[in-house]
Formats: structure tokens, C-alpha cells, sequence
């Protein structure tokens, strides 16, 4: 077997017994890469030197620490191209910040490297995490490594993709609507997002702050654990981060359902989404039942007004977030007479189709005249949203949805209509808005042989339960140990 | 019509953002069929419904206004587009 083939805690407990050394483990993730990237193109940048150099000052802690080391220690994780890190060049897919070297490293990738982990590379993305599809990176799309014919998700296509193809152990995305959870959907891996607060977001290139939070895709549940207890806890350079202990969250892996309550909301089943994912997500609840759960019908009735909210909301911060790239003290500068043509044309140049909509769009909303239409109207509904999930959560423990209405569609099939690639994130979008933790995990395939994602959102805080009632149904499954082939079907 | 040509000129200059002909064309339908669809939030009555501020009860953040990192200009200064020895270099801004 190839060593990059492993999961996060295989590999975790073979190093620390020394059955093979961390540089061993790095070199197959590299040799995997060079065999597949050119298929699938999921990293930007791959940073092998300094990763080598990581690996060998693992290998020489492994020896020191034997078993008590850390599981990330020697382990090759890759970075979604948001998450700055120091002198190693940070694009965010797009042309604006040029070959970008970040003065800082985000705390989320320090957390690791103190971990001991090895940084494999950037991984592509939507530009500034804008999309569904990881076809408005300004650089090339990632493929789907189950079919190169369709997309990978996004926006942290390119993590997700690389965990699918092993081309890492694990990595880290972020989610601001279902950027980590739907693209781990469509390549049929775990992807987690955490409650709004319980990762610091320092480092993290902003799209829309209050809502992006950091988090680990990978190939199981358990590593899933593993990585978010390594990176949550309180950041005093993020404001935002909560002050709250990080609880052991592989303890929380009991394997068993008996007592817990599960949510069903019939308001997650839409027009237009895929039988097969409606049937596989309803399978994986009586299998819940069947090992204890209680399944409980929810109403979550303010549902279908989430993608509007979401656009509203995301848009604006995005448009005021985005307002810092001008060309001046770092990023693209376009050559132009004076100040003001040297802004609009920097900007012009530096952006792609998809933000410079965004922007658009959050600036209209945000604008004299039409703040309280649309701004002021998305946070009052946001309200309701969010309440929709205090009542639910009353008398359940856990909501479980489909992660995305289909499985991933065809590359192209949705670029020419930016509504339609909207509504792809109509399930994951809502735990984003109402700042809840949320896991999508493997639950079937496609009669294309697409994987489909089911969505487990459960209370603020309380990923533990996520993390268990999404472990405990993996283990009734064999379908998180099923590998992409890397071929197109047709 | 939720949004007419002029108004796409109007924003795109409060966004510092320089539109092609093309460009302005095809947001003016592309805005307008998404503000089209924001409009089903028309549908809820929220007079009475405070807007959302934060996820969760956060209290006010404070912290010691202490300088934490050590003076680094050269590492500020490297992804400049323009420099002028320890200086950002930048068009004209008075006339």
C-alpha cells in the first residue's frame, strides 16, 4: 500500500511506532502528486523544500517523543490558498494579490506546524472563495478525482480533491456558505464546519467575516476530531474567537446512537434535487434508527429564504472587505494617470467575473436608498433563521440534511448562470447564517458512481455530538473507503 | 426592471471598479435577475423582528493596546508595488 493512502490516524500511529519515518511519508504524498496533479490540479503552490525540511525535524521529534507524541506530528497537510502562511506565496486564486508573500502566518496553519505537522502545499480554490464549482480560480479549475469531467465543489475545491486522490493526509478549508462541507460532499470526503468562534480566523483572507469559519476536510471522522481539536480555542488576535475550553473530541467517538434525537426537516427536501441523494439521505436515517436514534420531525419553515439572506449578506461584507485591495501597498497596480483610474483599473484587471459580481452586488445592497430593502431585510430574516434552529434544537440533538440538492455536476454546466450556482449551496448556507457547526460525510453514491453528502448541523458548540452521531453512522458504512479512480466516466 | 444601466454605472464607481461596455451589460441582467429573486423576502412580514448582529452573545472583546510584534518595515514594504526607499510609493493624491 502507498503510504499517502492512509488516514490521518493510521499514519499517526504507524510514525509513532517508527514502522516508517515522517520524510518517508512525505516523499509518497509528493510522488502521488507528481503521478496525479496533472489530472486533477489541486495545489498552487507546492512548498516540497520547506516540507522536507519539516518532515526531518518531525522524524527527529518522533524519536524523542515516541508515544507521546502528537498525532499531527510528521503528518502531510495541505492549505487551502486563503490561509496565510509566512514567506510561503498566498494567492487566494486570484490575480489581484499577484505572488503575495504574507509577512504573518494565520494562526490555524501555526497551530499545526507547532503540532508538527508538514505543509504540503496551497490547494486552489474560487477566487476569495467565491463559488461552488473551483472554476473562478483565476489560475486553472480542479477536476473531481471520481470524474475529471466534472467539478470538485467549492469553494475549497482544491482541499477536497486533494484528500479524494490522496495527495494528502488531510487538510483545511474554510466555509463561509458550504465551502467546506459541499465540496467534500461532491468528492466524498468529511469535510467540518465549526460553530462561528471555535477557530480563529487570524490569517484568514475575508470574504464575508461573519460568517467564514475554518475547518478540517479529511478521509474519515476521526480525523476529522483529530485536526479540530488542534486548531479550536481562543485567539486573542481574533475578536471573534470564544473564550471557551476545547474539549478531547475523539472521546467524543462513542460509536453509539441510543437516546439521541435526530432531526428531519421536510424543508430540506426541494424541487428539483436528485432522487438518489433524497433516497441515500433518507437510508442513512433509518440506518440512525435502527442503531438507537430517535428520529424527529423538525420544521425549519424559514428555510427557502436562506440563499436570498445569504447573498445579501455575504455580498455586502464581501464588497467591504474587498474594498482593501487598491493597488497600493501591496497586490496588483495597474498603470493609469492618476489616483482614481489607478484604483478602478487595479481592481479591474486584479478581479474576475464572479467577485467583481459580488462586489457589485454587496455594494447595490449597501448603497443609499436600498440598505433597508436588502441589507437591513436579509439580517431581520437571518433573525428568523436563526430562531427557526433555537426551537428545533429544543427537542433535537442534531439536524440531519442532504449537504448539496445533487451530486457534482458537469464542468461548465452552471458557469453561464450564476443563480443556478447559487442554489447549490441552499442546504449548507442556513448553519453558516445562524453560525452553527456542521459535518457533511459520505452516504451513498450516484448511478454515475458520484458520492453523495450527508449533513449532520448540530447545536453552537457542540461539535462533539456532530462528530459522534456522523462517526457512530460511518461505522455501519464502507463508503469513506472507497477511492476515486481519477477517470473521466465519458 | 430591479436595476437599470445607469444605476450599474453609479455603483461600479462607489466600488472603484472600472466596467467594459460588455461588463456593464451583462451585470445590469445578471443583478437584475438575482435582486429578482431576493425579492421573495418581500413575502415575510419583520416589522417587529430585531436584525441579526451576531451569532452568538459575544461581549465586547477588550484587550491592552500593546505593540506584540517587532518593527518589521523591510516585510511590510516587500510586496509594495511601488516603493521608495522605507516609503510606499503611490500616484498624486492633492492636486
Amino acid at each position: 500500500m502507498n503510504l499517502a493512502e492512509l488516514t490521518l490516524h493510521e499514519a499517526a500511529a504507524q510514525l509513532r511506532k517508527r514502522e516508517f519515518t515522517a520524510v518517508e511519508l512525505t516523499e509518497s504524498v509528493y510522488q502521488r502528486i507528481a503521478e496525479t496533479d496533472e489530472r486533477v490540479h489541486a495545489y498552487l503552490t507546492l512548498a516540497r523544500e520547506s516540507a522536507l525540511k519539516e518532515a526531518r525535524r518531525a522524524d527527529e521529534r518522533l524519536k524523542k517523543e515516541g508515544a507521546d507524541a502528537h498525532d499531527l506530528l510528521g503528518i502531510p497537510i495541505a492549505l487551502k490558498d486563503n490561509f496565510l502562511t509566512k514567506d510561503l506565496r498566498t494567492t487566494c486564486a486570484s490575480k489581484i494579490l499577484g505572488d503575495f508573500l504574507p509577512p504573518y502566518e494565520a494562526t490555524a496553519a501555526a497551530k499545526l506546524r507547532a503540532a508538527g505537522a508538514v505543509i504540503v502545499g496551497k490547494a486552489n480554490l474560487d477566487e476569495f472563495a467565491m463559488g461552488s464549482s473551483c472554476e473562478n480560480s483565476a489560475f486553472f479549475p480542479t477536476r473531481n478525482p471520481w470524474d475529471l469531467e466534472r467539478i470538485p465543489g467549492g469553494s475549497s475545491g482544491g482541499s477536497a480533491a486533494a484528500v479524494a486522490a490522496d495527495q494528502c493526509i488531510a487538510a483545511l478549508g474554510t466555509d463561509t456558505g458550504g465551502s467546506i462541507r459541499q465540496p467534500a460532499a461532491c468528492c466524498g470526503v468529511v469535510g467540518l464546519k465549526p460553530t462561528y468562534g471555535r477557530v480563529s480566523r487570524y490569517g484568514i483572507i475575508a470574504f464575508a467575516s461573519s460568517m467564514d469559519q475554518v475547518g478540517p476536510i479529511t478521509k474519515n471522522v476521526r480525523d476529522a476530531a483529530i485536526l479540530l481539536e488542534a486548531i479550536a480555542g481562543h485567539d486573542p488576535a481574533d475578536s471573534t474567537s470564544i473564550e471557551r475550553p476545547v474539549p478531547s473530541y475523539t472521546e467524543a467517538l462513542t460509536g453509539n446512537l441510543r437516546g439521541l434525537r435526530i432531526g428531519h426537516s421536510a424543508e430540506f427536501f426541494v424541487d428539483g434535487m436528485q432522487q438518489e441523494v433524497a433516497l441515500a439521505v433518507n437510508d442513512a436515517m433509518l440506518k440512525m434508527e435502527s442503531n438507537g436514534a430517535i428520529i424527529d420531525h423538525t420544521m425549519l419553515p424559514h428555510t427557502e429564504f436562506a440563499v436570498a439572506v445569504y447573498y445579501i449578506v455575504a455580498t455586502a461584507e464581501a464588497s467591504s472587505n474587498l474594498a482593501r485591495y487598491d493597488g497600493m501597498r501591496f497586490g496588483h497596480r495597474a498603470a493609469a494617470n492618476d489616483l482614481a483610474q489607478t484604483y478602478m483599473m487595479s481592481r479591474a484587471e486584479g478581479f474576475g467575473a464572479e467577485v467583481k459580481r459580488r462586489i457589485m452586488l454587496g455594494t447595490y445592497v449597501l448603497s443609499a436608498g436600498y440598505y433597508d430593502a436588502y441589507y437591513l431585510k436579509a439580517q431581520r430574516v437571518r433573525t428568523l433563521i436563526k430562531r427557526d434552529f433555537d426551537e428545533a434544537f429544543r427537542h433535537c440533538d442534531v439536524i440531519v440534511t442532504p449537504t448539496a440538492p445533487t451530486t457534482a455536476f458537469k464542468v461548465g454546466e452552471k458557469k453561464r448562470d450564476p443563480l443556478q450556482m447559487y442554489l447549490s449551496d441552499i442546504y449548507t448556507i442556513s448553519a453558516n447564517l445562524a453560525g452553527l457547526p456542521a459535518i457533511s460525510l459520505p452516504c451513498g453514491f450516484d448511478d454515475q458512481g458520484m458520492p453523495i453528502g450527508l449533513q449532520i448541523i448540530g447545536k453552537p458548540f457542540d461539535e462533539e455530538t456532530v462528530l459522534r452521531v456522523a462517526h457512530a453512522y460511518e461505522q455501519t458504512t464502507e463508503w469513506h473507503s472507497r477511492k476515486a479512480k481519477l477517470e473521466s466516466k465519458n | 426592471m430591479k436595476i437599470t444601466g445607469e444605476e450599474i454605472e453609479r455603483v461600479a464607481l462607489l466600488a472603484r471598479l472600472h466596467l467594459t461596455g460588455d461588463e456593464k451589460a451583462r451585470l445590469t441582467e445578471e443583478l437584475d435577475s438575482i435582486l429578482g429573486y431576493m425579492d421573495k423576502l418581500n413575502q415575510l412580514d419583520t416589522a417587529q423582528v430585531e436584525p441579526f448582529s451576531h451569532a452568538l452573545e459575544a461581549a465586547n472583546a477588550f484587550r491592552r493596546d500593546r505593540v506584540t510584534n517587532k518593527p518589521d518595515a523591510e516585510a511590510l514594504l516587500a510586496n509594495a508595488p511601488d516603493r521608495d526607499a522605507t516609503f510606499f510609493k503611490v500616484p498624486k493624491i492633492i492636486e
